[in-house]
């Protein structure tokens, strides 16, 4: 159960998927609203690097009875800067990205990272009983990772997609530690015809990402994800999923470095069961 | 010792081509986290004795005064001393004065990092004593001539093989052609070196886990017993210790024990939890003829009331560092000077300055895993923040880390701009792409060396969306 899509807010896809109800009230939402708008914050790194999972989370959403913009004017939320020690651009940059997702039911977003950086850390970087403040407690409230905004929000129980893979689900840390998700995009993954899961051993240790870390402290860097990826191969899987792009390009390019055929995909993809785009770092994924 | 955390990522290197420091880490680091973990699901009520223990060292740090005075009246009562040091130089001097005064020659050790953070040993050495560690690990490391790698566990970064070669180095009084191949061999060789220490010593130094105000008692925990022994044999017995380790009664004390073996090692209790309060009185069967406390403040009062005072709750059980995949890559000696792991990178700096720990904030991947652990539950990521916030106040962020935080954040302010740069990117990173991937990146080759970088699709997820509602 969300506590933070506000009181006595219910939303219930009642069979299968596009048919959706609303019933009680919300102070965000007017009573009657069939379909919530949705706005879809794509993150940095999906906008330039992996656009099919944006498309995958849209699909999702839409399929959940959900309308979805995309909204004009988003940069980036802020959290290299404020993982950085410059709260001043970081509060610069969270005023814009509040204002452009203010007259939204929710704000979704498939990374638990920049999630995170909405959720826990916007309320943070403003002093208390400001406007500010109040508009980030509101953005926290409304905005949710895609996989806990599917389980939690929509409570969708049966996804159409079909996807066969033998599959192992990373926990990113900001998913993990700041929101709580572990068990949302495991319960989605079986809902996916095809899908077995593995577990893989230490899944809940960081793979050496970490931001700027990786290309900060690379050797280090290096060491933790080698560390992920033995684990990873170990485990049997023949597909890495996570929800994070970042930590996904980490742990891809490391397994593809080492000349590994195990397939890396952000959860989005398998849930929306996307076969055309081909895996991350793999053949044929620059003709796509 | 000089503190060398500046130096972070040459040692953080030299760690991780260490081939027995790899093979130690390997070999320990994942026994403390399943201990801890069968702890935990031992005792239904752990986070709740965590939320307990916060709340504690909280009402403490609040009221530091009162108790700290509390405690000095307490132990004057039982008949000991107590010497206020505001600096490490003032506690050398302190406890220099007393050896000095009782002409001691061999000083018995327990362990105790406030003496390692005060550098203790090297100054009772210069002034002609003979400190002797008698913690197995800390004994270890100083004939070694090492620091620390591990608050609980000292000399976790070493293999078998070393400790024999060294004892037999140092050991010259045994047979040459003795076995030492098995560790109960080593464990009863050192054990034949302590005994005849603790009976020669004339002094016993102690650190303290905690410090109980309404009874003026030191709290220690070992597992080896070395500390009651220290206490005990010598005629005098100084515990050497911080201001934040006060608590307000036993029964506190009692809260923070039932945490700190848990989440230190998985025990439910260490072996030796030993309560000491004054000297020996009349009728005792042993105990010292004389009690010291040092209480070092050292910076930690510079801490309290800013945003890092939750620092000072710290209770060194060490299991951030057992759960920090940082630690586990590069181990203890990296952080260069007492304390190292993510409660390392946090106090360091406090300690020494941030100008003299610039790396350490910054050697988190802010995984979180830390602060999931912390029995007293610091919020170890968000404290290491502050500090890069000060760095970057300080300007000592590293000018190419600053430069390209600036012209993102210039771009990221400026929408349009963003948008064609995010589109530059994109194509740029499809058409250096060779079945799918990247092999070497210009300004990326942190990333390069060892990995792939994926190569992009080629449009940005935004452009390719508006062309699909247009």
């Amino acid at each position: 159960m969300s506590s933070r899509a506000g009181p006595g807010f219910s939303l219930r896809v009642t069979s299968g998927l596009n048919s959706s109800e609303w019933t009680g009230k919300t102070k965000h939402l007017p009573e009657m609203r069939l379909v919530p708008r949705v706005a879809l914050f794509p993150t940095c790194l999906v906008d330039v690097m992996r656009p099919a999972v944006g498309f995958a989370a849209a699909r999702l959403l839409e399929q959940a009875g959900c309308a979805v913009t995309v909204p004009e004017g988003l940069t980036c939320c802020g959290q290299p800067a404020f993982n950085s020690g410059d709260r001043k651009t970081a509060r610069t940059l969270a005023r814009r990205t509040m204002a452009r997702l203010k007259d939204f039911d929710f704000v979704v977003i498939p990374s638990g990272s920049c999630a995170g950086m909405m959720v826990q850390h916007y309320p943070e970087l403003f002093a208390p009983d400001t406007e500010d403040h109040a508009a980030a407690r509101d953005l926290a409230a409304r905005c949710h990772e895609l996989t806990q905004f599917l389980v939690r929000v929509i409570k969708v129980e049966k996804l159409a997609a079909e996807f066969p893979a033998r599959a192992t689900y990373h926990d990113s840390c900001a998913g993990l530690r700041e929101l709580g998700i572990k068990t949302e995009p495991r319960q989605l993954l079986r809902q996916v015809a095809g899908v077995s899961l593995t577990e893989m051993a230490d899944a809940e240790v960081c793979c050496g990402f970490g931001g700027t870390f990786c290309v900060k402290y690379p050797d280090i860097s290096t060491r933790m994800v080698d560390k992920k990826v033995e684990k990873i191969i170990a485990s049997g899987a023949d597909t890495l999923v996570a929800g994070d792009l970042g930590c996904l390009m980490n742990m891809a390019g490391r397994l593809k470095r080492l000349g590994s055929d195990i397939k890396v995909r952000h959860v989005a993809e398998v849930l929306a069961g996307d076969h055309e785009t081909p895996p991350m770092a793999d053949e044929g994924g620059d003709a796509a | 010792m000089q503190p060398e955390s500046i130096r972070f990522k040459e040692l953080a290197a030299r760690a991780l081509a260490d081939e027995p420091l790899q093979r130690s880490m390997v070999a320990t680091g994942p026994h403390f986290v399943l201990k801890r973990a069968k702890a935990r699901v031992a005792l239904p009520e752990f986070d709740e004795l965590r939320d307990a223990a916060r709340d504690i060292k909280n009402h403490v740090l609040a009221h530091l005064d009162v108790y700290l005075e509390k405690f000095e009246a307490q132990v004057q009562a039982a008949g000991g001393h107590v010497h206020w040091a505001a600096t490490a130089e003032d506690a050398r001097a302190i406890i220099l004065k007393i050896a000095a005064e009782k002409r001691a020659r061999i000083i018995t050790k327990g362990k105790s990092m406030v003496s390692e953070e005060i550098g203790l040993n090297e100054a009772l050495a210069a002034a002609g004593h003979d400190p002797v560690e008698t913690d197995l690990g800390e004994y270890l490391i100083q004939i070694r001539g090492e620091r620390p790698s591990h608050i609980i566990a000292p000399a976790v970064h070493l293999r078998r093989e070393q400790i024999e070669a060294d004892f037999r180095r140092v050991h010259d009084q045994f047979n040459p052609a003795r076995d030492l191949s098995q560790i109960p061999a080593l464990v009863e060789e050192a054990r034949r070196v302590l005994r005849q220490k603790y009976l020669d010593a004339d002094i016993g130094i102690t650190g303290a886990n905690f410090l109980v105000a309404e009874t003026g008692s030191c709290i220690v925990v070992t597992n080896e017993g070395n500390g009651d022994l220290t206490r005990l044999l010598p005629k005098t017995h100084i515990v050497v210790t911080a201001i934040e380790k006060v608590v307000p009664t036993l029964e506190d004390a009692s809260t923070l024990l039932r945490v700190l073996a848990r989440s230190a090692t998985g025990q439910d209790f260490s072996t030796y939890t030993t309560l000491m309060t004054g000297p020996r009185r009349t009728g005792d069967p042993d105990g010292p003829e004389e009690f010291h406390v040092v209480l070092l403040d050292n910076g930690r009062s510079n801490v309290l009331g800013t945003v890092f005072q939750d620092m000072l709750r710290c209770i060194r059980c060490g299991a951030c560092l057992n759960h920090c995949p940082v630690y586990q890559a590069v181990g203890g000696h990296a952080y260069g000077w007492v304390y190292p792991g993510p409660i390392g990178s946090v106090v360091t700096p406090a300690l020494i300055g941030i100008e003299n720990a610039a790396n350490l904030p910054n050697a988190s991947t802010f995984c979180g895993r830390c602060e999931e652990v912390c029995p007293v539950r610091i919020p170890l990521p968000r404290l290491l923040r502050h500090w890069r916030e000060q760095e970057f106040e300080k300007h000592l962020t590293p000018p190419a880390v600053r430069s390209g935080l600036w012209a993102w954040a210039f771009l990221a302010q400026r929408p349009g701009l963003y948008v064609l740069a995010m589109r530059l990117a994109a194509r740029f990173l499809k058409w250096r792409g060779k079945n799918g991937r990247i092999a070497i990146l210009p300004l990326a080759s942190g990333w390069t060396r060892t990995r792939d970088f994926p190569a992009a699709q080629g449009k940005t997820f935004t452009e390719l969306w508006r062309e699909r509602q247009s």
